[in-house]
């Protein structure tokens, strides 16, 4: 028996562009592992951050996770964009489709998955159980395991990038394409086993989070008093529970045909591959809602925070979110309506998903009559929200185009269809995660970013985006389909020259992100953040100090108010000195969690190159680990009245000070 | 601030027109078939119909973030967030509209089925179409020749087309003839175009189907009358081989750039022995038994028999 299964040096790849990225991650590792040693940080990290189960630090690692991800997925944005670029006329450019190939694999997992699902992810956790006075989330050890599966496939993506290779299939790894006999390498089980294993972590969160809102809202908050990110979050988490489990059973099914010889959506055998593809599309479809409506949830807290106004039609946005979300499960088949179904299912199907334009649509206009008689201040997050009502509805109207399945039979994975999503998810989801992250930051690290920064990144995003992706509309219409790895046709040439221009200019607005980060942190102590109320906010995670003190909550606040906290301004209660507090029940750090995900990992990697002992090691492993976890007793404690009167009024004393 | 939304605002526009004018130079929006010329009208109703909300949305939100910004003076009212009147006016927009579109989306889905057969006095020709890794095969059952990546048909004169896959999946395109269908392994989808004018058009494969999919393209050729598809014809038989089972599986080889190739003679019933070596081990399944799906077999042609029949067997048996 080979102890290392199919691992060999043959393995690590020979191309000079991973080699030069492997090479820049060696280095950078190297000096951040001598940087940590030398300034002694290793048991800080571990203790303070990666056994934390708080949820406002598990909500930065997640968003940590998602920059870094963001990174890694445009590097191969902007590597696809030049070679299309340069790969003109018949030129076969620097990109050999080997490469180019899962390349374009990589940066639609990455994208959805390791960068869009931890942002939202991220800023859910760090928010939500703030917006409904709870002190933590139900299971905070859960949360934490959670964090990890996800950190596990993250893991596993970028480790093909050096061992083996990434799937060559597209994101959607439709079968036969990724079964066994056309795609024989490791590449299809690094995804299989990377979004299996994040998949995971995502369901308990979903399970978690949905139970958090049910059981541990602050008293007198009603269903209907809860903030409306809290309540776009939980029909995100609704539809995770529904909806992962599907791609969780697909994937399984897609395993068992690789490597244990079924026959599920092979050609022969009475295998079919239309099954995998309904299932896939079946968790897809409310994946993008998933991405999206949180979105929604930020820009309706940041339009009604900036003109100073309570949200217009809050039941509206409620009903409307809920109706999306239903309706999000029966739409999956536009996905392919060039399958050959009959003309009644596809026009079902198509007019389903025109449906949800309506209350899409509603949402538009309540964010529209919420500035209305508003009085609007135009901070860096209103800049995304207005660039995002902009944006988003041509991306809607594209998409309701495509919904018709006769303009799908000429548009149908054409570069027109890359252009609608990206209109959607950049400018729907990213442009709401970016709001999020520029109004809840100086709440979830305690100081301000500089918004002269903000304000450019803002406006290199929007711009570049509309370079780089109107002419992906165009190239459409033209007839240029998805994932061609070069052209041969003089018309499509300019269109190709403007989006590699516009992705560039988008990466100015990453560098100016990033520079606003730096310079953030260079001088925090001149902008700190002393009131934790930086933009007179409505809800009760402004009540709090900036960061917030680690139980939250001295007292859980009483809730009379959808708008809970403004409420509480006007009314002269808020910022109470009180005489004395409760001791409060708090959950201590656990190492299960990154221990679990580490040997998650192990397994992942261990299935990925069939070395079986080391996969039924880390299992049992994983088992051991879980259930002594289970049986562990020293799980919590109390923080004593003294030291939350002592922090306590630290704060009252900084509020006052202004 | 305000000016530079607006500067972008007309930018979206100018893309929008851009677009618009972009018909001239082939692809979707320069059809040269009834079907593309339908689902041309089809996309422009469907997008100005759009453009009805989407406009007034986004010149709207101009209006308003610059009205009420700070500083303005204009009226305040920090507490207003309901009226019946704009809420039952804000559903209502869309649903009309929505409802106008599905109206729209019901008749032309049907209009436009790719199963529905082309109306027309001509009688109509059948191509089977089999996507092979990487690169089209093209038989023509009743002439008995076959081609590669070369299609050609009379302009005026409907096209059947019977597609499957002898691998991966991939997707049949003639932009500017209209719409695209799966060809899938083990399963035949169907697809009925028509040439307006004669013409050679890039056909391609719509969906991605591993590392040598861009390579897999195709020229349609609509011969201006069906005297030169005759000449074509007789081109394809003077020049060709025979496309026997033997050269069939060296041609299912992975190839990338494939060559144009014809075949003067064809084994009778390729098509159906390459949807049925999938289906083999099913027995003959309903599907294929319903008038509606239609796959009536070529007289003479026996379905390939393999030795695997167990399940039938016993049914059989279970029968007597």
């Amino acid at each position: 028996m080979n102890l290392l299964g199919k691992l060999s040096w043959d393995a690590i790849p020979h191309d000079p562009i991973v080699l030069g990225t492997l090479a820049v991650v060696a280095v950078g590792g190297a000096a951040l592992f001598v940087f940590m040693t030398l300034a002694k940080k290793w048991g800080w990290l571990w203790r303070e951050w990666l056994t934390s189960v708080d949820h406002k630090r598990l909500g930065i690692m997640y968003i940590i996770l998602a920059l870094v991800m963001l990174f890694r997925g445009f590097a191969d944005a902007i590597m696809m964009r030049t070679q299309l670029a340069v790969a003109t006329n018949g030129s076969e450019g620097y990109l050999p489709p080997h490469h180019y190939d899962q390349i374009f694999t990589a940066h639609g997992v990455i994208m959805i998955i390791f960068m869009a699902m931890p942002f939202m992810i991220g800023l859910m956790n760090i928010v939500l159980p703030l917006q409904i006075g709870a002190r933590d989330v139900a299971f905070p050890f859960l949360n934490n395991l959670s964090f990890w599966l996800a950190v596990s496939g993250a893991l596993l993506v970028n480790i093909s990038l050096g061992l083996g290779e990434f799937a060559m299939t597209g994101w959607v790894a439709y079968p036969p394409l990724s079964g066994l006999e056309f795609s024989p390498g490791t590449g299809v089980d690094y995804y299989i086993w990377a979004l299996q294993i994040s998949g995971i972590g995502t369901t308990l969160t979903g399970v978690n989070f949905l139970v958090t809102v049910l059981k541990m809202r602050a008293p007198g908050m009603k269903l209907m008093d809860m903030p409306i990110f809290t309540w776009t979050c939980t029909w995100a988490n609704v539809l995770i529970v529904a909806s992962f489990p599907i791609l969780t059973a697909a994937l399984a099914m897609l395993t068992l045909d690789r490597y244990l010889d079924f026959h599920f959506f092979t050609n022969d055998l009475g295998g079919n591959s239309m099954m995998y593809i309904n299932l896939f599309w079946a968790w897809g479809h409310p994946e993008v809602y998933i991405l999206v409506l949180p979105a929604f949830g930020i820009f309706s807290e940041v339009v009604s925070t900036f003109t100073g106004k309570r949200l217009f039609g809050y039941k509206s946005m409620v009903y409307a979110s809920g109706v999306i979300s239903l309706l999000g499960f029966i739409v999956w088949l536009h996905h392919f309506f060039t399958m050959g179904s009959s003309a009644n299912v596809n026009a079902f199907f198509g007019i389903m998903t025109m449906i949800i334009a309506i209350p899409t649509g509603v949402k538009l206009f309540n964010w529209l009559f919420t500035m209305y008689k508003g009085r609007i201040r135009m901070e860096v997050p209103m800049y995304w929200t207005i660039g995002f009502i902009i944006t988003f509805s041509v991306g809607g109207m594209t998409g309701v185009l495509l919904a018709v399945p006769g303009a799908d039979y000429v548009l149908h994975n054409s570069l027109f269809l890359i252009a609608h999503f990206h209109n959607t998810i950049i400018g729907g989801a990213v442009f709401g995660y970016l709001a999020g992250f520029a109004f809840w930051f100086p709440k979830a690290m305690g100081f301000h970013l500089d918004p002269k920064l903000g304000k450019v990144s803002f406006w290199c995003w929007f711009i570049g985006f509309f370079l780089a992706f109107m002419p992906l509309y165009v190239l459409g219409f033209l007839g240029m389909t998805r994932r061609l790895n070069h052209t041969d046709n003089p018309d499509w040439n300019i269109w190709l020259y403007i989006a590699a221009v516009g992705a560039f200019v988008i990466a100015i607005g990453i560098a100016a992100f990033v520079l606003q980060l730096i310079l953030g942190f260079k001088n925090k102590n001149k902008n700190l953040d002393k009131t934790g109320d930086p933009w007179n906010g409505h809800t009760l995670e402004w009540s709090l100090a900036s960061p917030p003190q680690f139980y939250n909550f001295a007292k859980l606040p009483e809730v009379h108010d959808l708008d809970a906290f403004t409420d509480m301004k006007e009314k002269g209660t808020a910022y109470q000195r009180h005489a004395s507090y409760e001791p409060i029940h708090m959950p201590s750090n656990t190492n299960a969690g990154p221990i679990m995900g580490l040997l998650a990992t192990a397994m992942g990697f261990a299935l990925i190159w069939h070395i079986w002992w080391l996969a039924g090691a880390s299992f049992i492993g994983l088992i051991v680990a879980f259930i002594c976890r289970a049986y562990a007793s020293n799980t919590d404690y109390y923080v004593q009245p003294d030291e939350v009167a002592r922090i306590e009024n630290a704060h009252l004393d900084n509020v006052a000070k202004g | 601030m305000n000016l530079l939304l607006t500067r972008n605002l007309s930018k979206v526009a100018l893309a929008a027109l851009v677009v618009l004018l972009a018909g001239c130079q082939g692809g979707v929006l320069d059809p040269k078939g009834q079907i593309g010329v339908m689902e041309k009208e089809l996309i422009i109703t469907a997008t100005i119909l759009m453009l009805l909300v989407v406009v007034p949305v986004i010149l709207m939100t101009l209006y308003f973030a610059w009205k009420y910004r700070e500083g303005r003076g204009e009226a305040y009212e920090p507490k207003w967030s309901h009226s019946t009147k704009i809420e039952t006016v804000v559903w209502v927009i869309p649903i009309i509209i929505i409802a106008i579109l599905g109206v729209i989306t019901y008749k032309s889905t049907h209009a436009l089925n790719p199963y529905k057969p082309i109306e027309s006095d001509e009688e109509p020709i059948t191509v089977e179409v089999v996507s092979l890794n990487w690169k089209w095969l093209f038989i023509y059952p009743d002439l008995g020749i076959a081609t590669v990546n070369e299609l050609a048909f009379p302009a005026n004169v409907p096209v059947n087309f019977r597609i499957t896959s002898a691998g991966t999946m991939n997707s049949f395109f003639i932009p500017q003839l209209g719409s695209q269908i799966y060809s899938m392994a083990g399963m035949e989808t169907k697809l009925h175009l028509i040439a307006d004018e004669p013409g050679t058009f890039d056909g391609i494969s719509a969906n991605y189907s591993g590392h040598g999919f861009t390579g897999m393209k195709f020229e349609a050729i609509a011969t201006p009358t069906r005297e030169d598809f005759q000449e074509w014809v007789a081109g394809v038989k003077a020049n060709g081989e025979a496309l026997t089972t033997e050269r069939y599986e060296a041609l299912v080889e992975p190839t990338e750039y494939h060559p144009v190739e014809y075949f003067g003679t064809v084994k009778d019933g390729l098509f159906f022995d390459i949807i049925w070596e999938y289906m083999g081990d099913m027995g003959r399944i309903e599907f294929y038994g319903k008038p509606e799906y239609g796959a009536e077999l070529p007289e003479g042609v026996i379905l390939p028999q393999r030795e695997r029949t167990v399940i039938s067997h016993e049914s059989e048996e279970a029968s007597h």
